[in-house]
Parts: C-alpha cells; sequence; structure tokens
C-alpha cells in the first residue's frame, strides 16, 4: 500500500516537472507587461491579458517567420515522403546488392551534426542562387529528416504482408495496382507518422535555418535572431508560441512514439 | 496502446540480412535501384558536397592552403570554454538523464492508473525545440523570474541565478533546461526497448527470490542493453549540439561549441572559422560514437 502511494507522488512529481515550466510560460504570455515588471510576479492567472502575445505576434517578421516555418515544414514532408518512402519500400522488400552500403549511407548521415552541413551549404546556395529562400532551408531539413524517414518506413513496409501483395498478383493484378489496393491502405498510417516526425524537426531546427536565411527566417530562426535586442514580454510570447505546436503534434503522435523509436537501431 | 502491425524481430531481419529477405530477383529490370537512387543521391549531394566544401573552407585562407582559420579558432577566448562547457554539460546531464528516463520508465512499468495520461505528458518535450525549451526556462530564471518571485513569497531573497558572476548557478540551470527537454527521448527509447523483454524472466527471478534490485540489475539491464547503447549515442551527439537553450538562458555568457560557430557566422561573418569550429564537432560526434561502440559492443552477438 505504502508502494502504491509512493508510485504515485513519484509519477506526479516528474509530471509536474515537465507541466510546471510549460504552465508558467503560457502564464507569461498572457500576462499584461506592467505586472511581468511588478515583482513578484503573479504566479496565478490574476491578471490575465492578450496584450503580451499580441505584442509578439504584431512584431515585424514574426507573421511571416511563421508563414515560413508552415511553408518549409510542409515542403519539408513532401519532400521526405517522395524520396523516402520508394527507398523504405525497397528497403524492406528487396535484398539487393549495396543494400548495406545504403544502410551505412543511412547510419552516417544520421550522425552528421546540423552545423557541420549548415555552414558550407550557406556557402554552396550563395552561389546556385538558392542562398536566403525557404527551398534552402527545405533542402537542408530533407537531408536530416530522410535517414530517418527511410528507416521508419521501411519498417512500416515490413509490417504489411507480402503474401498479401503476392495473392493480388496471382489473382491478375499488375504489380502497381497490387501495392495501390493492398499495402498504401495497410502503410497509410505509419506514412502519416513518418510526415508528422518530419514535420516536427522542421518546425523545431533553428541553426541551420538561422545560417541558411537572411531575410526568409523562419519563426525559430526569427525569434533565435532577435533575442539579444527584444524585451522579456517578447521572449516569454515566443517560447509559447513555439511550445504550443508540440503539444498538437504528441497528442497526434502519441501512438506512434514508441514503435519510431524502437525501429531506430 | 494501437501499434504498428510488425512482428518483433522482423524488422531487424529484413534490414541487416538481405539473405533473409526471399528477393524478387530476377523480376526484370532491378525495381530497387529506381527506388533507392533518388534518396541516395539527394544525401550524397546534401552530406557529402557541403562536407568537403567545408573542410575546403577551415583550410583555406586568402592564398590558398593555410592553417590561419584554425589558429584564429584556437587562440579566440571563448574557444577553450566553449570546448570545457560542452564537455562538462555531456559529462553532466548524459548521466542524469539516464537516471531519470529509467526511473521513469520502471514508475510506468509498474502500470499505475492514469499511466497513459502520465506518458502524454512525459513524451510532450520530445516535440520541443532547444530553443523554446531555452525561452521557457528563462522564464523561471530570469532576475525578476518565477523562481525569484516563488522564493520571495517565501521570504527569501532572489539570487541571480544567469548572471555571468555565477557561473555555477547558470550552469545548473541550462542542465535542468536540458534534463526538462531532451530526457523524454531516452525516456521513449528505453519504454520502447522494455515493451520488448518479456516479463517472463523477471516473474521467473522474483520466484527464485530475487529483490527488486536484484531483478533490475541482473535480468531488466542487460536485456535494455541494446536500447540503452542506441539512446546513448544518439543522446552524446545530440547532447554535442546544445546551444539554443544556453543562447536563450546566457547569451554568450556561457559558450557552447556550436553556439560559437553561430557566432562566428552570423555575428563575426567568418564562415572560414566556423566551419573549423563545425569540423571539431563533427570529429568529437565521430569519436563519440566509435568509443560507445567499442566500449558497449555486445559480444555475444556481434551486429
Amino acid at each position: 500500500m505504502r508502494n502504491r502511494v509512493g508510485l504515485h507522488l513519484a509519477c506526479l512529481a516528474v509530471t509536474a516537472f515537465v507541466g510546471v515550466p510549460i504552465y508558467l510560460v503560457a502564464l507569461a504570455a498572457f500576462t499584461s507587461r506592467t505586472a511581468l515588471n511588478e515583482f513578484p510576479v503573479p504566479l496565478g492567472p490574476t491578471d490575465v491579458s492578450t496584450e503580451t502575445m499580441r505584442g509578439f505576434l504584431a512584431t515585424t517578421g514574426v507573421t511571416g517567420g511563421f508563414l515560413n516555418s508552415l511553408m518549409v515544414g510542409l515542403a519539408t514532408v513532401v519532400l521526405t515522403l517522395v524520396l523516402g518512402a520508394p527507398a523504405g519500400y525497397a528497403v524492406a522488400r528487396y535484398a539487393f546488392r549495396g543494400h548495406d552500403s545504403y544502410q551505412l549511407l543511412l547510419l552516417l548521415t544520421r550522425a552528421l551534426p546540423i552545423v557541420v552541413l549548415s555552414v558550407p551549404l550557406a556557402r554552396v546556395f550563395l552561389r546556385i542562387g538558392l542562398y536566403d529562400t525557404t527551398y534552402a532551408v527545405t533542402l537542408l531539413h530533407t537531408a536530416l529528416a530522410l535517414p530517418t524517414a527511410v528507416l521508419i518506413s521501411s519498417a512500416v513496409f515490413v509490417g504489411v504482408p507480402r503474401e498479401q501483395e503476392e495473392a493480388a498478383t496471382v489473382f491478375g493484378a499488375t504489380p502497381a495496382k497490387a501495392f495501390l489496393r493492398i499495402v498504401v491502405p495497410q502503410a497509410l498510417p505509419g506514412i502519416a507518422a513518418v510526415a508528422v516526425f518530419t514535420f516536427v524537426l522542421s518546425w523545431n531546427e533553428v541553426l541551420g535555418a538561422t545560417i541558411l536565411t537572411l531575410n526568409q527566417r523562419t519563426l525559430p530562426a526569427q525569434v533565435l535572431t532577435t533575442l539579444s535586442d527584444s524585451p522579456l514580454a517578447y521572449r516569454f510570447a515566443g517560447g509559447l508560441a513555439l511550445v504550443l505546436p508540440a503539444l498538437v503534434f504528441i497528442a497526434v503522435m502519441r501512438r506512434y512514439l514508441l514503435n519510431i523509436w524502437g525501429t531506430l537501431r | 496502446m494501437r501499434t504498428l502491425p510488425r512482428a518483433p524481430g522482423e524488422n531487424r531481419r529484413a534490414l541487416g540480412d538481405p539473405s533473409a529477405t526471399p528477393a524478387r530477383r530476377g523480376a526484370g529490370r532491378p525495381a530497387w535501384l529506381w527506388l533507392i537512387a533518388p534518396s541516395a543521391l539527394f544525401m550524397t549531394a546534401l552530406f557529402a558536397w557541403p562536407l568537403l566544401v567545408g573542410i575546403g573552407q577551415a583550410f583555406t585562407g586568402p592564398d590558398g592552403f593555410s592553417a590561419a582559420n584554425l589558429r584564429r579558432m584556437v587562440d579566440d577566448p571563448y574557444f577553450w570554454p566553449a570546448v570545457r562547457n560542452t564537455a562538462l554539460l555531456i559529462v553532466v546531464v548524459v548521466p542524469l538523464q539516464f537516471a531519470l528516463a529509467l526511473a521513469m520508465a520502471l514508475l510506468l512499468r509498474e502500470r499505475p492508473r492514469f499511466a497513459g495520461f502520465y506518458f502524454y505528458v512525459w513524451v510532450i518535450p520530445l516535440a520541443i525545440s532547444d530553443l523554446a525549451a531555452g525561452l521557457v526556462w528563462l522564464s523561471i530564471f530570469t532576475d525578476r523570474g518565477y523562481l525569484n518571485s516563488a522564493l520571495a513569497h517565501l521570504g527569501i531573497d532572489g539570487y541571480a541565478w544567469l548572471s555571468y558572476q555565477h557561473p555555477w548557478s547558470m550552469f545548473a540551470a541550462v542542465v535542468v533546461a536540458e534534463l526538462w527537454r531532451a530526457t523524454s527521448l531516452v525516456f521513449v527509447i528505453v519504454v520502447a526497448g522494455m515493451q520488448g523483454i518479456p516479463r517472463d524472466y523477471d516473474e521467473a527471478a522474483s520466484v527464485f527470490g530475487a529483490g527488486y534490485w536484484q531483478r533490475l540489475r541482473y535480468v531488466l539491464l542487460p536485456q535494455l542493453r541494446p536500447s540503452l547503447q542506441v539512446a546513448l549515442i544518439l543522446r552524446t551527439i545530440l547532447a554535442l549540439e546544445t546551444f539554443a537553450v544556453a543562447q536563450a538562458l546566457t547569451g554568450r555568457s556561457m559558450p557552447l561549441l556550436v553556439g560559437e560557430t553561430y557566432q562566428w557566422y552570423t555575428v563575426l561573418q567568418n564562415p572560414g572559422v566556423a566551419s573549423a569550429i563545425a569540423l571539431v564537432i563533427l570529429a568529437l560526434s565521430l569519436l563519440a560514437a566509435i568509443g560507445y561502440l567499442r566500449l558497449l559492443r555486445d559480444r555475444t552477438a556481434p551486429r
């Protein structure tokens, strides 16, 4: 009995450690500037106001950054799926020469830090005229997401029984039709998980987006580069704006998380 | 919890060992080539090319080959503190994260009520960027922030947690923010690993009188080894890239290696030195990955 109580207390403690900071930054973002300048700051929602949040959203570059983030995220998802899903299918279904070297390529690229790519890529993009565009950031984010996307989608396709696909061809379906009718419907939820994973990765990436752009900042890049000369209220509001999508992502992704991280061995 | 339909072990067999997958060899033109080629080309272009350009950038001066960038990097007063802080952060944060993540996974393994809710909350930081995490904790640790306010309510004087005059509390703030943000990654990997472990062994050990800690030490942990290994490599490499947390909390008061790359590139506009630091980070990442693989190599089942 004492053990169960301890268990619940421990669970609540961890939950508080994760949850309270999110509550506090939300509180800060919805407290008026005058109340934020008082000391001590109110610890409860006694002085709720949308002034701070509205101020943040009205700051130059924030709306543009938001739209850029959205565009880069969606484009990264599309490009990653177009390049990664077929590769995942091949890894799952075919034994081919170079299978192992391909796996090694995936592993190596996953271990490469973002900084190592970003600085030289800026120079390459400058030369070919892609610097400071959302395309540049999209390409970088796709490169970052692709190895993991291939690994997860191959796990997804492995989960679709080959026998069903073969049975369909035996009964006269073309391979393409068998793929569309049998494999796609079963793989779709897993592929959707890959898409959300990719979007989160792109939404959160700061450093590369900052280095590859000047005016076409994504939201995190915009917040980072204006950090040192912006008031605290702006930073808290920016923090909340960056955290909020995470809550939605996790709610959508919850059931796939274990699969994603379970397949990464 | 619904899961993707996947038999345990099937994935690895298909991934690791081509001979285990009955091939569609001889089905005419190699379809796999068309499926693989775009991604392989893309990755080579976006990884190999910049890597070569980067090495070129780091070792080129105004007139051909030079080590001037390296010398400037090493002579910079921020460089060695950045190396020290990065190393210290990894040494402190990673073990704490593993202890915390393991404890969290073990708590859920006891199947408390509301386990689903706990899992949801505990993995939220997975989707939170390091910049956002820094800003979240800034609201707590800043001078007129929530920590000092709470202390004031208790009648305790505030403390300048993030002042450069207090390097230790500054460091501790970054550690706490990193723990908060990145423990969930280890947690998820450990939970996924635990799901693959049959409870039989655990129950057998308990029948033979093993206590909780003994079962943990001799039954559960050895079986978790592959998961822990992956998590350790991933976390160490990611910890090397920590930057925006410290940037948001302390500015440049607590320099980190990636933060210095950012400084040299965006503020000082010197891509050569920025590339040189980036190569140091790459070397450290590779060193860490190889070191761990050797250290943790499973003697029974080489992969």
